[in-house]
């Protein structure tokens, strides 16, 4: 288990997504609200090559949250970092907490374990 | 021993079959023992499609019949028997191969046959018909070893002759005794119009020849001789020249035929006996053969009917039709030869495009009689249910052949159409029928066709059909069409009313009131954009961000690899020195690609979200805006140099393109608009393929709207002449407002005017007779917008708590390292998969 402080909750954007570095790792925040849920996935998106996913729209499809990636507008559950449109396809998704108005990520832990 | 009764149905063809098709989902197939002759070594097969055999087609994929059909209904078919006589007083049908049939009701389907006019040597080796599967193969193996074929007939049967014969490498004619091709159903410039169309392809076509002889040919196996002491080499010769009624049997046994053939049969199909019915090719129905399969299949539920005591008749049937020949499209309605009491005729012919239309209307102008068609068949859906349902016809008639007002604005309304219009004449389907079956849950065309059998013969109803589905599944409610997603069951324009009404200004309160879960990529930025272009808020207050694209996010357009470019306007492409230098120096400073746009502007790529607004910060500096590249929204307006410095000139559409152009900035619309002004007719504006397009013309200036570049182009249409400058102003303030008030989401102009119902006329009326009364309201909207104008870029760079989205990393000031740049004629670009490996981290800014 390592969490690693990240930043503060007000870094993030309510409803939208910013990119953290962690470790060498880039990686994708989504806040959402007035719910206060946090998700943190990969920042790279396999089908467009770039690392975009923190600037794509969020939102649920049937009941899954999902960011739609803002180059080709693929589906990724922002849960399990699966795509909507490509079952083979996952991304990396990864814990998150939101600690004292700290946000905290653990990159070793992959988030379906929990 | 059964009670059942026996029916007896001789010949297995496309009526025949259909009639055992209709006769077993009638109640009445368990009253009858079925028993049926079928003369070919096959059961029914599709006759209509028959050239189809050509291009591939087996005999199994042309059946009509399901496998297992007479199995499973306890039907017995005897392939390869012909009926061979009939004892009428013994009810008994006896065969060739000698099966005798004791009957209580017999049902005559026997076709026709091909005409072979009586010519010497008509029956001459390789002197060939067109009807069945043997005479196509016989062809086939003919056209092996011939080299020139020559089909004698030039009506619709013997053109797609000559297309098949062409098709089988030959080197085709066509011999016509007429005087034109297609004589039934052209006139004579249509005729002549085809018989261009035609020759175009590499058809020989000869018209007026009446063939004398058939004998040895020098070159080729045949020569044909004419009255006129001409002559024709060739190997295959193909009769067409029409058909007759299969009716020997029914002589042998003394029914009543006609004068000319046929089997005489009454409204209820039964012919002079009244236990023996005939239906199809073979029946003569007040003095008419119908050489159709729709009136065969009309008179075949019509027996069914009978035989079932319900009271039935057959009535007639519309022969018109409509076809591709040799990809020629051919139609004719009603008509043709304007024959009726007064009949009016009006004609369009475009020799360039090969294209003809006649319309034949009644005497009071108000009926559509009859149509012909040729070179565009487009309409031929629209003048068939006008011409059947006797709908009355637009004040000017020719407006629906001519083509500027164009079919589309004159075209009518499915739901114009009553619910007794027949949509499928082949299987007799009205739009009544339609509409229950969708109602019972038909809502996709696939489930449409398995269920009314619509579209599922000659296959010419399709458009319609699916026109009338799209209109009923929108009117019934369903919800699959119309809905934006799965989290607001509304239109654009309906979520537009709604906020007018509730007075929204945020998703939140959208979301709260009429949608559920949490939106979507497609929601969001719908309906940031129908607050945006109301309320006109800037897009990157809190309560919005999350809503905009990406694009919209960053104010720029995100490349393919994550960077952006940046567009500053330009109004109407003028742009002075000074401002030139600034761009070059800007680009220059943050190694930008730089590339001139197809819209009259400057392009700047490549650009990290963290640069964009130091960027952006100097290019305020030196005077620029915003260009809303990444918005749906003003894009530019075009123009050319105009009276300033043309010789040609007439009005300064320079200066009205700026005008123009920074009026409308920063308008949100449900698509991006673009627009053009010229300043003479020569048009190097391209005004005519904008969104509004402005053309100076000695009595002022013409409007035109609606116009499209992009995946499908359309001339934009002309909407207002001679305006001065401020009616000018007044038409566009409202043609915009009511465009995004009601256009779909990411609509153009040029579909949202084209599903607009009474099209261009209708826009016509509310934009400048304002027949709606909306003129007022529709200009305070706009002016709303104008008032309230900022230029985002900069309001944001003014903004801290903006600014700090820009930035890759929200913990780090390092840039993201997969933008890699190579450098190509001078300038960046980014690198391709392969260089990427070899150049990693190459830094450029
Ligand atoms: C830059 C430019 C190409 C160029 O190098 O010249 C361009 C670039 C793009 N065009 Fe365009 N179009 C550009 C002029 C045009 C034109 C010509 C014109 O405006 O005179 C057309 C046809 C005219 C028309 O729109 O009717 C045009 C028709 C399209 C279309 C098809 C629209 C349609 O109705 O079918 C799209 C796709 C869309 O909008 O959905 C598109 C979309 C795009 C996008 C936004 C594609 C994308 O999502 O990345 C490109 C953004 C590039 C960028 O980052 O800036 N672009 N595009 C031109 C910018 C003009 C400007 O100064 O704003
Ligand atoms: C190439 C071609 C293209 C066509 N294109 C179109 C089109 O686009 N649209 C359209 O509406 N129509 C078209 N037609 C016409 C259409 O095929 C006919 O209208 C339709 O086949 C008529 O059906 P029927 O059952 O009356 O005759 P048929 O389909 O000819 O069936 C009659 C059957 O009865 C058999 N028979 C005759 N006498 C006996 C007997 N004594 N005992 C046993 N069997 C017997 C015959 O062998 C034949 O199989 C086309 C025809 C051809 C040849
Ligand atoms: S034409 Fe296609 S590739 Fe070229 S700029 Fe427009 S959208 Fe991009
Ligand atoms: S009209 Fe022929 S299939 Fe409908």
């Amino acid at each position: 288990m390592s969490w690693q402080d990240v930043c503060g909750i007000d870094d993030l954007q309510p409803n939208s997504g910013v990119c953290a570095l962690v470790d060498g790792q880039q990686v994708a925040l989504f806040y959402l609200t007035p719910s206060a849920v946090c998700h943190a996935i990969n920042n790279y998106d396999p089908f467009g090559h770039a690392n975009v996913l923190s600037r794509g729209v969020i939102g649920d499809i049937n009941g899954q949250p999902v960011v739609a990636s803002p180059l080709y507008k693929q589906h990724f559950n922002l849960q399990t970092g699966v795509c909507l449109e490509d079952e083979t396809v996952k991304i990396p998704v990864y814990p998150i907490r939101i600690n004292n108005n700290r946000v905290e990520v653990n990159l070793q832990e992959s988030a379906d374990a929990l | 021993m059964s009670t059942k009764k026996t029916l007896v149905v001789i010949g297995n063809g496309m009526v025949g079959q259909s009639f055992l098709a209709s006769l077993v989902a009638s109640p009445i197939k368990d009253d009858y023992q079925i028993v049926t002759f079928c003369e070919e070594p096959r059961a029914a097969y599709d006759r209509v499609h028959l050239s189809e055999f050509f291009s591939g087609k087996t005999a199994e994929d042309l059946s009509m019949v399901e496998p297992g059909f007479f199995e499973e209904h306890g039907i017995t078919i005897h392939i390869g028997d012909k009926a061979s006589k009939i004892y009428r007083l013994a009810k008994t049908v006896l065969s060739e191969k000698g099966v005798s049939i004791a009957y209580d009701k017999l049902v005559f389907a026997t076709g026709s046959y091909p005409f072979v006019p009586p010519v010497p040597g008509h029956d001459r080796p390789q002197c060939l018909v067109y009807r069945t599967i043997e005479d196509l193969e016989a062809m086939a193996a003919a056209a092996k070893t011939g080299k020139v074929g020559t089909v004698v007939g030039g009506g619709l049967l013997g053109l797609e002759a000559a297309k098949a014969l062409k098709d089988l490498g030959l080197n085709t004619h066509v011999v016509q005794f007429a005087p034109r091709l297609m004589e039934m159903q052209m006139d004579d410039a249509g005729g002549a119009m085809l018989r261009r169309k035609i020759e175009e392809l590499g058809i020989t076509v000869h018209t007026g020849k009446n063939t004398i002889d058939i004998t040895d040919g020098k070159h080729c196996a045949n020569k044909m001789v004419f009255a006129d002491g001409d002559e024709l080499e060739t190997d295959l010769v193909l009769f067409s020249a029409g058909i007759r009624p299969r009716d020997e049997l029914a002589r042998d046994c003394a029914l009543h035929v006609g004068a000319r053939g046929g089997i005489v049969i009454d409204n209820q199909c039964k012919t002079s006996d009244p236990d023996i019915y005939a239906i199809g090719e073979c029946a003569l129905w007040n003095d008419k053969i119908f050489g159709l399969v729709a009136p065969g299949y009309a008179m075949a539920r019509t027996v069914v009917a009978d035989l079932a005591g319900e009271t039935a008749s057959f009535t007639g049937a519309d022969m018109s039709t409509k076809l591709k020949l040799m990809g020629v499209d051919v139609a004719s309605i009603g008509d043709v030869h304007a024959k009726s009491q007064g009949a009016l005729v009006y004609s369009y012919q475009n020799g360039d495009n090969g294209i003809y239309k006649r319309l034949v209307v009644s005497q009071d102008k108000k009926q559509l009689l009859g149509a012909v068609l040729v070179g565009d068949n487009s309409g031929y859906g629209t003048l068939l249910q006008y011409c059947l349902n006797g709908i009355e016809l637009p004040e000017n008639p020719d407006a629906l052949i001519l083509p500027h007002r164009s079919d589309e604005s004159v075209g009518l309304g499915v739901d114009a159409l009553p619910a007794s219009a027949q949509i499928c004449s082949c299987y007799d389907v009205t739009k009544g029928a339609i509409c229950s079956a969708i109602e019972a849950g038909c809502t996709t065309m696939g489930a449409l066709k398995t269920e009314t059998k619509a579209a599922t013969g000659c296959g010419g109803c399709s458009a319609l059909l699916k026109s009338v589905m799209d209109c009923e599944l929108t009117r019934q409610g369903f919800e699959v069409n119309t809905d934006l997603c799965e989290h607001f069951a509304y239109t654009r324009q309906d979520l537009y009313n709604l906020m007018l009404v509730g007075e929204i200004k945020t998703f939140a309160d959208f979301l709260a009131k009429h949608g559920k879960g949490q939106g979507c990529e497609i929601c969001k930025p719908t309906i940031g954009n129908i607050l945006a272009s109301y309320w006109n808020e800037h897009i990157l207050a809190p309560e919005h961000l999350g809503l905009q694209d990406t694009n919209d996010t960053f104010l720029a357009n995100m490349q393919k690899d994550g960077t952006y470019s940046v567009v500053p306007r330009i109004t109407g492409g003028e742009i002075s020195p000074d401002m030139l230098i600034a761009l070059g120096q800007v680009g220059k400073k943050y190694k930008l690609y730089t590339k001139i746009t197809g819209g009259q502007r400057v392009d700047l790529f490549g650009a990290r979200v963290d640069q964009l607004p130091h960027i952006w910060k100097e290019l305020i500096d030196a005077g620029f805006e915003s260009g809303h590249a990444y918005g749906k929204s003003l894009r530019t307006v075009k123009s050319c140099v105009g009276s300033t410095w043309c010789r040609f000139g007439v009005d300064d559409s320079v200066g009205l393109a700026i005008e123009l152009e920074n009026r409308y900035k920063g308008l949100r619309s449900p698509h991006k608009i673009k627009f053009a002004v010229s300043g003479c007719t020569r048009e190097c504006a391209e005004a005519q393929s904008k969104d509004v397009g402005i053309i100076a013309t000695e009595n002022g200036w013409n409007l035109y709207v609606c116009g499209n570049g992009g995946m499908k182009p359309r001339h934009a249409d002309l909407f207002a002449t001679g305006l001065d400058k401020e009616t000018l102003i007044k038409l566009i303030d409202r043609f915009l407002s009511f465009y995004v008030r009601t256009a779909g989401r990411l609509q153009r102009t040029s579909v949202w005017m084209e599903n607009m119902e009474g099209g261009l006329d209708y826009l016509k009326s509310v934009i400048i007779d304002d027949k709606l009364g909306l003129g007022e309201q529709l200009e305070q909207q706009m002016q709303h917008v104008i008032d309230t104008y900022q230029c985002e870029w900069k309001t944001t760079i003014e903004d801290e708590s903006k600014l700090k989205r820009f930035r890759h990393f929200i913990n780090s000031d390092q840039a993201d390292d997969n933008v890699v740049f190579v450098e190509e004629r001078g300038q960046v670009r980014p690198a391709d998969a392969n260089e990427r490996k070899h150049f990693k981290l190459l830094e450029v800014a």
